[in-house]
């Protein structure tokens, strides 16, 4: 017996978090995309200093560990949930391309100097593996990547996890530049991450409805704010912008995100008054 | 959870190209590893290494992907019939109606690593210019690309258990009637990082791996290529299914297990929850025993603790060698093959095993009937994923 095609998945969303140069959290985020003629604050720190950490891993994470986990700190906080029931995806286009530069560059010269450390911080679940367990978070984690469909792919599966299993799942997106020879090709030239905690039906945490419809491939919506549109151009995370654009604002809209090569999303989101 | 048919499944290893080669080298315990011989330079250890790979480029369709980690995922679904059988699914359902899920933990390095011994001044030499190639996702892309496939394509990458967890997400998009078809699996080629990453953790054994063995000393690295094509029973009601999955985190350590192996537990229990059955009818588990001294013990204390006297549990890696991100695929291919041809893969490599699971553990290969059986990926940062297959019918 053959299942009836389905092509449309909701989700209802409970917490967003976000930081980039001179943006620190979603409020700040949230600020300047309804504003067209507002930019990062340039005072912000350079990078950022999530609580959820302890001490030394603060010190010693790789800035794209920071990025994600202070995103995903944010969502969660807003959300109201507790950190360690929420099931995670972890999505990068290139995970830490930084640590690829300089692994690639020793293993070139001198393999047998290459850092235990930086090792075990390369692989693309580095942060799944520092947010479950500053999280106490016995929850199934993953970290995937779809290159540059990285945040239409991973959402799809966010949804997914949502809708079968109905229970809320903690999305985090993020990228950080590359370094070196590498860095040519891997699209990302600043750091971005942002964060939704997506829940399986409405509640008074709700601060939006995702209906996501799935379709064969038929372009991006591109975010209007122009500091959204530097954003994406420099880093592949920050494609999910256009929603986040969506999320900022109140009422109702409609983009198109892609999820692979040869398929679509087209999201209609609905925001909370 | 309704079952999924296994339609189709693969396995390409140091043990060789498919699934005769795999069961013929189990059932006379026959490994493939060998001393390291392809590292750029020396590393005394032991790999487990796919022969002629060197002389398979991909054809020029497909020479932006080429590279060894796509000529192994090539290579690979040549085998068993498998690319004819993921072609019948697609015609059957429709290309977008079919996911690519790959795990992988190297992707493509292998290219990059190249690409920095020989530098053009300050930039990657021309003829790896190529983007799609330094990204973990040039897996994914380039087996959507050779199998023309348009639906759900995404990458997992959490170390050993990438290429278990794939199963789990086909069954949530097929569930919910996303896709009618998966193609699940996994690949992951020797490289330098992976090599003396380990080796720079201590965590590679100068001598063949040793699972469970109390003179263990680390893991022996491999390569392979796994693959799964997964439906719904309907298709083939006569396949071996997937019953059921479990996934956890440890919350513990980046690169020690829970030393009370908690989140092992946790994915064992969703695993059996889903399945609808319970510890006592598991006739077979394949173990994560990848060598290390914690792994290990902890697994072999979560094995006697969980299932009962009468499961029979082997690692199987011995025979390839720890293969990362391919680990899930062909083990869970493997496992396949103990319910399908009624064999207990003996632990190769062990001659005093841990008193906590010597009565369970298989040192020698067993002909016996499986007809529901686990299989246990536990990755680096408390990654867990535990699968259960059955026969046909041997489920509710």
């Amino acid at each position: 017996m053959n299942g009836k095609p389905v092509t449309a998945l909701n989700v209802w969303v409970e917490g967003i978090g976000a930081w980039a140069p001179g943006i620190p959290d979603w409020a700040h985020l949230r600020a300047l995309l309804r504003d067209q003629a507002a930019g990062p604050d340039a005072g912000a720190p350079a990078r950022p200093t999530p609580a959820a950490l302890p001490p030394g891993e603060r010190r010693r994470a790789p800035v794209g560990v920071l990025i994600a986990i202070e995103a995903a700190a944010q969502a969660v906080a807003m959300s109201g949930r507790d950190a360690a029931t929420l099931p995670c995806i972890f999505a990068s286009a290139h995970g830490d391309a930084g640590i690829m530069d300089y692994m690639c560059a020793t293993l070139a010269q001198t393999p047998r100097e290459m850092s235990p450390t930086r090792f075990h911080n390369s692989v693309h679940n580095a942060a799944a593996g520092y947010w479950t367990i500053a999280a106490a978070c016995h929850a199934a984690s993953t970290a995937v990547s779809a290159r540059a469909e990285s945040f239409g792919a991973s959402l799809l599966e966010a949804a997914v996890q949502v809708a079968a299993e109905g229970q809320a799942v903690l999305l985090v997106a993020s990228d950080v530049p590359g370094a070196g020879p590498l860095g040519e090709m891997i699209d990302s030239t600043e750091p971005f991450g942002c964060a939704l905690v997506l829940a399986p039906a409405a509640s008074a945490a709700t601060v939006a409805r995702l209906d996501l419809f799935l379709h064969s491939a038929s372009g991006a919506t591109a975010a209007r704010h122009p500091h959204a549109q530097a954003l994406a151009a420099t880093n592949l995370s920050a494609r999910g912008l256009p929603l986040l654009e969506a999320l900022a604002a109140a009422g109702t809209a409609t983009l198109d995100l892609p999820a692979s090569p040869t398929l679509g999303l087209t999201i209609h989101t609905e925001v909370n008054p | 959870m309704p079952a999924l048919a296994v339609c189709a499944h693969t396995a390409t290893s140091a043990l060789g190209r498919g699934l005769d080669a795999h069961a013929a080298a189990l059932a006379r315990m026959r490994g493939g590893l060998a001393a390291n011989d392809f590292s750029q330079q020396p590393l005394a250890c032991f790999i487990g290494r796919v022969a002629g790979l060197e002389d398979e480029a991909l054809g020029d369709a497909w020479a932006d992907w080429d590279c060894r980690n796509n000529r192994l995922a090539w290579l690979g679904l040549q085998q068993d019939g498998f690319a004819a059988a993921v072609e019948a699914a697609a015609t059957a359902h429709g290309r977008a109606r079919v996911a690519v899920l790959m795990g992988t933990s190297t992707g493509s390095i292998g290219a990059t690593e190249e690409a920095y011994r020989r530098l053009d001044g300050a930039r990657l030499p021309a003829d790896l210019r190529r983007p799609a190639l330094h990204s973990l996702h040039s897996l994914a892309g380039f087996v959507a690309a050779a199998l023309d496939l348009h639906g759900p394509c995404l990458t997992v990458s959490t170390a050993c258990s990438s290429s278990a967890k794939v199963f789990a997400m086909a069954e949530r998009m097929i569930r919910l009637g996303l896709v009618d078809a998966a193609v699940v699996g996994g690949v992951d080629t020797l490289c330098e990082s992976v090599l003396f990453g380990f080796n720079a953790l201590e965590l590679v054994s100068p001598e063949p791996c040793r699972p469970f063995d109390a003179a263990r000393r680390g893991i022996s690295i491999g390569e392979a290529a796994g693959f799964a094509l997964l439906e719904r029973v309907g298709r083939a009601p006569a396949a071996p299914r997937l019953v059921g999955y479990g996934e956890s985190s440890d919350a513990h350590h980046m690169s020690t297990p829970h030393p009370q192996g908690l989140g092992a537990a946790l994915a064992l229990h969703d695993a059996l929850a889903r399945a609808g059955v319970h510890a006592d009818a598991v006739d077979y588990v394949n173990l994560h025993g990848t060598a290390t001294p914690a792994n290990d013990s902890v697994e072999a204390a979560w094995l006697a603790r969980h299932l009962p006297a009468r499961t029979r549990a082997s690692s199987t890696k011995g025979y390839t060698g720890h293969t990362l991100g391919a680990a899930g695929a062909i083990e869970a291919a493997m496992t396949l093959l103990a319910i399908e041809r009624g064999l207990v893969p003996g632990n190769l490599g062990c001659d005093a095993p841990e008193t906590a699971c010597a009565a369970q553990l298989a040192l020698a290969s067993e002909a016996r009937r499986v007809d529901v059986a686990l299989s246990n990926s536990f990755g680096f940062g408390g990654n867990n994923a535990c699968l259960a297959f059955a026969r046909a019918g041997a489920t509710a």
